[in-house]
């Protein structure tokens, strides 16, 4: 626990430091999208990794996330930090809504019912013409940013610190009763229940946190844009992501998904700047099929045959 | 210390098909009862009514512990497992790609359970030497009978009181049943459990059972006081023994 602590830490210092590094500010854009995935990723595995519940409708919780901030903000002009725990708590709500969805699908059913939510989520967000419909909206930014460079370099350390938080979150349930028990789910859910284990309070706990740190990731965005509009927010590409980046870095341990997102979302920023933005997608794509068959287990799994010994 | 699990006129159905009619049994504070009957009569989902898996729609499940009711068609599975009764499922339900040693450990996950963890573990590993020597190993690479040990060791983890069993031959070569069955009864004395066990398995059910239900489609067609009375029964000697005229 303490080194962990110290570790999070020497994360969140090394985020701050990085402008004195980096001047250009690009590696803060592409940054964001990185922490952004790892938020994401690690969010999606405590529902999908631990529990098993596979999550195909990821993009709805990161926009209902961004949309909720949006709201707030030209309502109100709330701030960034309440913008982020509004929309966490708005996604959170979802995922408890997405949660009870447990009570009667299992399986194949249940993603499938996930994808049917984030569809009518995005018609509804469609003709909501206070945040802008299906035409978007401009989302000004603040003009000064005190103690940062810049508007992104600030944004970046911000999915920094929320990064932080979610790993630590699920590393938390991932070594608590709370884990072992969602395992159980995962692994027997008809036996964990004759166990005593709590199955539906674990499992509307773990769909509640997974939406809310969702949501949190999604509330800066328009910020980051300045301009949100359905199409690219509710895009299945954060679907898709959240799910290939825990398979390839590994489901079992906090670490997996922070590894996966990390590979796949510096691999697809290259590629968007090198190649194409276009070819991104396929690079997901080609990337999983090559993990799912080669690595079922994930890099992790693969670091754990090439070497036995150590226990990670 | 008082046991009673009194079980009056229960349905259970799922969806339109009837499993259980007006069942009535009872289990008193130390006996082990044999609930008899062959495939597809009722026997696991009246266990599962029991743990609250299966809700019947009509009738009472009370369990009276130290003079105190409760009504265990209220209560929730977890809440069941709390007041002290554990069930070997049906087919072992282990959780195949956990470590033995996690296994045993989700026997104990109710908070009243956690603080005898150390002394439970100990006990099991104890009582079943073969869970100790595999106890980092993922439980479905276990052999069927090194599964059953576990299911039954991961089941008294929880410190119960009341012990359902269901169905522990089910899978397993005539030596290990007759292994299991024997364990059984041996902790059974060893913990002062009160067993209600399903089987099909006549022969094998009767060497620890004090007395026993028969059930046949759902409803109980004879109660034997004791093992006697369930040998000398003629619907038992047509439907196991194959010696009624």
């Amino acid at each position: 626990m303490k080194r962990f602590l110290i570790g999070a830490l020497a994360v969140l210092a090394l985020a701050a430091s990085m402008p004195l590094i980096f001047h250009n500010e690009y590696f803060f854009f592409a940054g964001y999208v990185v922490l952004q995935f790892i938020v994401l990723a690690t969010a999606w595995n405590i529902l999908g990794g631990y529990a098993g519940y596979v999550n195909f409708g990821s993009g709805a919780f990161f926009a209902v996330g961004a949309y909720t901030a949006v709201a707030l903000y030209k309502a109100f002009a709330l701030p960034l930090g309440l913008q982020i725990l509004a929309g966490a708590a708005a996604s959170g709500l979802l995922g408890f809504g997405v949660g009870m969805l447990t009570l009667r699908l299992r399986g194949i059913f249940f993603s499938i019912a996930t994808i049917a939510v984030a569809i009518v989520l995005e018609t509804v967000v469609l003709n909501w013409h206070y945040v802008g419909g299906a035409k978007g909206l401009p989302i000004m930014r603040p003009v000064e940013t005190p103690f940062f460079a810049s508007h992104t370099v600030w944004l970046f350390f911000v999915m920094a610190a929320l990064a932080v938080l979610a790993v630590g979150a699920a590393r938390y349930i991932e070594t608590s009763w709370i884990g072992r028990g969602l395992r159980a789910i995962r692994d027997n859910e008809v036996a964990a229940e004759c166990s005593g284990v709590p199955t539906l309070k674990l499992k509307l706990g773990a769909a509640t946190l997974s939406g809310a740190l969702m949501g949190a990731a999604g509330a800066p965005y328009a910020q980051y844009l300045s301009f949100i509009e359905p199409a690219s927010t509710f895009s299945l590409n954060y679907a898709v992501n959240a799910l290939a980046m825990p398979i390839i870095g590994g489901m079992g341990h906090w670490i997996g998904p922070v590894i996966g997102a990390v590979l796949l979302g510096s691999v697809q920023q290259i590629v968007t700047v090198t190649i194409s933005s276009e070819i991104n997608v396929l690079v997901v794509g080609v990337m999983l099929v090559v993990f799912v068959v080669a690595a079922p287990e994930g890099i992790l799994g693969l670091f754990r045959k090439l070497f036995p010994s150590r226990k990670s | 210390m008082a046991l009673e699990l009194t079980i009056s006129g229960i349905d259970a159905a799922y969806g339109a098909v009837r499993a259980l009619q007006g069942v009535s049994i009872s289990v008193k504070d130390g006996e082990t009862v044999a609930l008899l009957g062959t495939n597809g009569n009722g026997k696991s989902t009246l266990m599962k009514c029991v743990m609250g898996i299966v809700r019947p729609s009509t009738g009472k499940i009370e369990l009276k512990i130290e003079n105190k009711n409760h009504d265990l068609t209220r209560l929730s599975t977890e809440e069941i497992v709390s007041l002290g009764v554990a069930m070997v499922p049906e087919g072992r339900r282990l959780f195949p790609k956990l470590t033995v040693e996690e296994n045993l450990l989700l026997g104990a996950f109710r908070p009243q359970a956690r603080p005898d963890i150390a002394k439970n573990l100990a006990l099991c590993y104890e009582t079943f030497d073969v869970l100790k020597q595999r106890r980092g190993q993922l439980a479905g690479s276990m052999s069927g009978g090194q599964q059953q040990m576990l299911a039954i060791a991961r089941a008294l983890m929880s410190s119960p009181k009341l012990l359902l069993v269901d169905e522990p031959s089910v899978g397993l070569s005539p030596l290990l049943v007759s292994n299991t069955i024997t364990m059984i009864k041996q902790l059974k004395e060893r913990h002062g459990l009160t067993v209600l066990m399903a089987e099909q398995n006549f022969h094998q059910a009767i060497r620890i059972a004090d007395r026993g239900y028969l059930i046949v489609h759902g409803e109980i067609v004879f109660e034997g006081e004791s093992v006697a009375d369930l040998e000398a029964n003629d619907l038992v000697k047509n439907y196991y023994l194959g010696t009624a005229g």
